[in-house]
């Protein structure tokens, strides 16, 4: 069956049967084709939601005091509610079991000058575990230390772009730069995968700005990193206790959706994979149509391939074809050029997948790919399934006596 | 291939010996074609015996048929029945192909054959680039190349004039006169006399069966 003989044969067949072969090839190819993008935009979207997450750690909890809405325990409503040191303590003391670190974070936008070059940038007054959150990485010199929280430093670390903009190409690190009216010395400078802003971004000892603004205990925001071993069970715990016990602090009523807002990065992880998981299994189904939209071309196509060449098969049967040869032709015909066609719309569908990198990143697909095994195992199907529809009408082709074969027209 | 049955063949009985050229007459519906068709294993009787080079054929499945086909028959039909997008001299190297015969020596023997025709150097030819008489002489090349027992011919010049019809028939006397068996079906008085042996048929019975002195059709070429 597959002598040098039989494929000439086939060979000579295609080439003088260009627009036939065109079309169920195009149908196989398209169809594969589609299937490899589709699924590649799948993984893309999973991607993008995974990327969502990666620049920070994902077992923090940021803790945002808002204003009341309602009244409780002869509080007025809309007031509203601070933060101070004493719940940074409360909350090591109360919940050391589940806590890793607990870190303050206070926001101020201010006026930066190094010489001639000055910047408003974000400043940013943490303690020294707020490394851990941002997952901030060192270039050089180093983070803040407990040392630095605890005697009030005057220490900056500054973020990749800021130390590009203010210093150029001079070293800044034990330079001293002047943040709104006070000095600081630079003792680091970090990078961060999330990008620009995160990059124009400078950290200093949460101590020191209380300092600064009168010796103060307000604190803005309260970010918490959670021991990873509690799981995702633990953490929700964690986060409905942690609420209720925030709540009675600071006398707001359990009912009240503004005074207080816990954002609990595991449970956002976990929902953005659910919502990519459905996504991907959404066009995971739309790329399965795809496939039996292309098995259903291409069975078309075998039928009225068979049907116009019922007369060339009843000519061929009379001069001796035996239904075994004439099976033989049509099947391996089809299959050599669902086989072509199919990995040629396979490795098309690769290559753009991987020329589109980041280009869709605004659309929500990052670094789009398919898997091999899953494209090959979609073009087997296709190509196993293309033999079986063309076997159907290449038997029934066999079967017709030569005579009314040949009466055909 | 209508639900009503019709007896086209009501008992025929005639032997054809090797070497004959026989020529099948009757009128349109007299079944000379349905013999011809029985004869060439394309159609099966529905009783009665027929044995080829005395091989019984009978009960036939496809395969079998078509290796019998192959091996003992060739045929030449009407409309020529040429594969279209082959060209002349792979036609012709079609049924060799079928009988797994190996590509180099295939050509050669088409070859052969096309030049037995007359029609060497139209072999790459496709059919469509040849005239009606060129096409008939290609599938009467195809019917000899497998070297069969018998050629069937099935109104061989039914689509011809009768200048190229009479070049046909010469083309058959000359490969009768090699040795061959061939059968011919025709309702043209003129053909059936170019043969040895006339076997008239009316309404499914033979009516006559007589040796003619055969006339040659160079005569008029």
């Amino acid at each position: 069956m597959f002598s040098r003989d039989n494929w000439k044969e086939i060979f000579e067949t295609i080439q003088k049967n260009k627009l036939r072969t065109f079309l169920s090839g195009f149908t196989v190819a398209l169809g594969i084709l589609i299937f490899v993008v589709l699924f590649g935009f799948g993984n893309g979207l999973i991607n993008t939601f995974d990327e969502f997450f990666s620049d920070d750690a994902t077992n923090t909890f940021f803790i945002f005091p808002g204003r009341t809405s309602m009244p409780y325990k002869g509080y007025k409503s809309n007031r509203q509610i601070e933060f101070d040191n004493s719940d940074l303590a409360d909350i090591k003391k109360n919940f050391a079991m589940f806590t890793q670190y607990v870190s303050p974070r206070i926001d101020r936008n201010k006026l930066v000058k190094y010489k001639n070059e000055s910047n408003n940038y974000d400043t940013r007054a943490v303690s020294s575990a707020y490394q851990y959150a941002e997952k901030t990485i060192m270039m050089k010199g180093r983070y803040l230390n407990r040392e630095d929280i605890k005697n009030k430093t005057k220490y900056v670390v500054i973020g990749r772009l800021v130390e590009q903009d203010l210093f150029g190409a001079e070293e800044s690190v034990g330079k001293y730069i002047d943040v709104a009216g006070s000095v600081f010395k630079v003792i680091g400078v970090f990078q961060d995968d999330a990008g620009d802003d995160e990059e124009r971004r400078m950290y200093l000892p949460y101590t020191t700005r209380q300092l600064i603004e009168k010796n103060t205990d307000k604190i803005n925001q309260i970010v918490i990193g959670f021991k990873p071993e509690i799981g995702y069970a633990g953490a929700m715990a964690f986060d409905t206790s942690l609420d209720k016990f925030l709540r009675d602090k600071k006398y707001i009523s359990p009912k009240d959706q503004n005074g207080i807002y816990i954002r609990n990065v595991a449970d956002q992880l976990k929902q953005n994979q659910q919502f990519a998981g459905v996504l991907q299994m959404i066009v995971g189904l739309v790329a399965f149509g795809t496939i039996i939209a292309g098995i259903i071309g291409i069975s078309n196509i075998m039928v009225f391939v068979v049907k116009e060449r019922t007369k060339e098969l009843g000519i061929r049967k009379a001069i001796g074809a035996t239904p075994k040869a004439i099976i033989g032709t049509i099947l391996l015909e089809s299959v050599f050029i669902t086989t072509i066609s199919g990995l040629g719309g396979m490795l098309i569908g690769i290559a753009i997948l991987s020329s589109l990198g980041e280009k869709l990143s605004d659309y929500f697909i990052t670094n789009p790919y398919i898997n091999l095994g899953a494209a090959i195992f979609a073009t087997a199907v296709l190509i196993i399934f293309g033999a079986l529809a063309g076997y159907i009408p290449a038997r029934r082709a066999a079967r017709i006596k030569p005579i009314v074969a040949l009466r055909d027209d | 291939m209508g639900s009503n049955s019709l007896h086209v063949l009501k008992g025929i009985n005639f032997t054809a010996e090797s070497g004959e050229l026989v020529a099948i007459m009757g009128s349109s519906g007299s079944g000379k074609s349905t013999l011809l068709n029985i004869l060439g294993m394309l159609d099966e009787a529905d009783s009665g015996d027929y044995t080829l080079d005395g091989v019984p054929i009978k009960n036939l499945n496809e395969t079998k048929a078509a290796k019998y086909r192959n091996k003992f028959l060739g045929f030449v039909f009407q409309s020529f029945n040429l594969i279209n997008y082959k060209s002349a001299l792979e036609n012709v190297a079609l049924p060799l192909y079928y009988q797994r015969i190996p590509r180099k020596e295939r050509q050669e023997r088409a070859m052969k054959y096309l030049e037995q025709v007359g029609l060497k150097e139209w072999a790459t030819h496709l059919p469509n680039e040849l005239s009606g008489g060129q096409k008939q002489r290609v599938a009467i090349a195809r019917a000899m190349a497998a070297e069969p027992k018998v050629l069937l011919a099935d109104e061989p010049t039914g689509a011809l004039d009768s200048t190229t019809s009479y070049e046909v028939m010469d083309l058959l006397q000359k490969i009768n006169d090699l040795g061959n068996t061939i059968l011919v079906v025709t309702h043209e008085d003129d053909i059936a006399h170019m043969c040895k042996r006339i076997i008239y048929l009316k309404d499914g019975v033979i009516v006559k069966d007589e040796k003619v002195e055969q006339v040659r059709a160079s005569e008029y070429v």
